[in-house]
């Protein structure tokens, strides 16, 4: 067995003090409906709880939904995946983010901001791609 | 290789992360693991929880792996939802209810898809509690599907098996069924501050001493697992029974013997599927004609396929 046809590993979350989780809950299920796996926290997990969760279940994307400005603790997320060798991990950010923020999450490594009226024609397939450019880049013990 | 073993060995979690995705996924890597962790198995305490959706057990399994912390174990948690039939997604859910954990290194907690897989696991369960068995963990938790009367898989892999009922879930009928009632080793009645909760004891009771019991009489605990209520009683039935389990263990050959014969019948049936789809044709079409019945049908395909391989 050469290719990887096992579905792709998503943790949906939320990080910060904000508990709109709706928009979260609605793109879970969608990427669900599209055949991947997801696995799902809810709000207010702190970045180091996301870091344990995205290791212990050796994710190919992470998910963060933010409403209420969470999307400020991203560029700390993005650091603490670096030092615990989690680099590899594609993340995306979903919901209210200012345009200039947005340069300075793309800046630090985020793959992509969707922002409000986002189509999830839109969303679905580059968190599949992501995915699979992810484990392509990541092969062996 | 022996690299990684030895980082699995000493407890590396990202070794152990990816060590589970190889076995889980059936990757390349996966015969070189389970060929290496072999000889460091059946040290784990392994027990399995299982019982009807929303009765409680990942609930249940966080209040269980405090107890276990504050005796001084280490634990692993496989933790198996539901693949959607049709798309193949999953919703894994089960770690949204154990997190009080997250961020003791003495916790590992890992949810698997059932992938279209019926018995309450994954195909690949059985392998990755392997993994985590070799991987020093004190204690390995298999969190099954919500079971019906049929998801008695866990039985085959878990040497003590908990069963979690709600108060009030069915009537008295449903205590006398087969299946998921029969594999217990410990009944757990949770949410045990309802209304319900004695009467659904008292029924559970009321079976069991219809049953014969060897060695080990069967408990019905009663907890309340939100407000950790009841589960120093269970860790230590757990305990006791594990113990006692022990050494009615069937021997390391006989569990290499039927996993042998799993992998066999496993690789059957893929080489079978493999074979050109005109090969298969043809014996369908005889088959439905009634020239060639069903075993034979199946002798000739096996024989071909392997014939090939």
């Amino acid at each position: 067995m050469t290719t990887d046809l096992r579905p792709p590993k998503v943790l949906m979350t939320k990080i910060g003090l904000d508990g709109h989780d709706r928009g979260g809950r609605v793109v879970a299920t969608y990427l669900r409906d599209a055949g991947m796996e997801v696995v799902f926290t809810g709000p207010w997990k702190s970045i180091p709880e996301v870091i344990a969760t995205a290791q212990e279940e050796d994710v190919d994307v992470i998910g963060i939904s933010s409403l209420a400005s969470d999307h400020l603790l991203v560029p700390k997320l993005m650091a603490a995946l670096r030092e615990n060798g989690l680099d590899h991990v594609g993340v995306v950010v979903g919901g209210i983010v200012p345009d200039r923020d947005e340069r300075d999450l793309l800046a630090v490594g985020v793959a992509r901001v969707f922002h409000p009226g986002a189509s999830l024609d839109e969303i679905v397939p580059f968190v599949d791609r992501l995915a699979k450019n992810v484990r392509q880049r990541r092969q062996g013990l | 290789m022996s690299d990684w073993l030895e980082r699995l060995r000493a407890g590396d979690r990202a070794t152990l992360a990816r060590a589970i995705t190889a076995v889980e996924n059936e990757t390349p890597e996966a015969r070189a693991v389970l060929k290496a962790i072999f000889p460091h198995l059946g040290k784990a305490l392994v027990v399995g929880i299982t019982g009807p959706p929303g009765a409680g057990k990942s609930t249940l399994i966080n209040a269980y792996i405090e107890t276990l912390r504050a005796r001084g174990q280490t634990v692993g948690v496989v933790a198996v939802d539901p693949s959607s039939p049709i798309t193949g997604g999953a919703i894994l859910g089960d770690r949204i209810r154990m997190g009080g954990h997250s961020g003791d290194p003495g916790v590992f907690v890992r949810s698997l898809a059932s992938r279209g897989h019926l018995g309450g696991l994954s195909r690949t369960a059985a392998h990755v509690i392997d993994v985590m068995d070799a991987s020093g963990r004190d204690v390995v938790i298999v969190e099954t599907v919500g079971a019906g009367q049929s998801e008695v898989e866990v039985a085959e892999i878990a040497p003590t098996k908990v069963v979690v009922a709600a108060p009030g879930l069915g009537d008295d009928i449903q205590a006398i069924k087969a299946g998921i009632l029969e594999i217990a080793d410990i009944f757990v009645v949770n949410k045990a501050d309802l209304p319900l909760a004695d009467r659904t004891a008292g029924q559970l009771l009321d079976m069991l001493r219809l049953k014969d019991h060897g060695e080990w009489r069967i408990p019905v605990l009663k907890t309340v697992a939100l407000k950790n209520e009841g589960i120093e009683a269970l860790a230590d039935a757990i305990a006791q029974h594990a113990k006692l389990a022990e050494t009615s263990r069937p021997a390391p050959r006989a569990r290499a013997a039927k996993l042998i014969a799993a992998q066999a019948a496993d690789l059957a049936r893929r080489s079978i599927q493999a074979l050109e789809e005109k090969v298969i044709d043809d014996y369908c079409d005889q088959v439905l004609s009634g020239a060639l019945e069903l075993e034979e049908a199946a002798q000739r395909a096996l024989a071909k396929a392997i014939a090939r391989s």
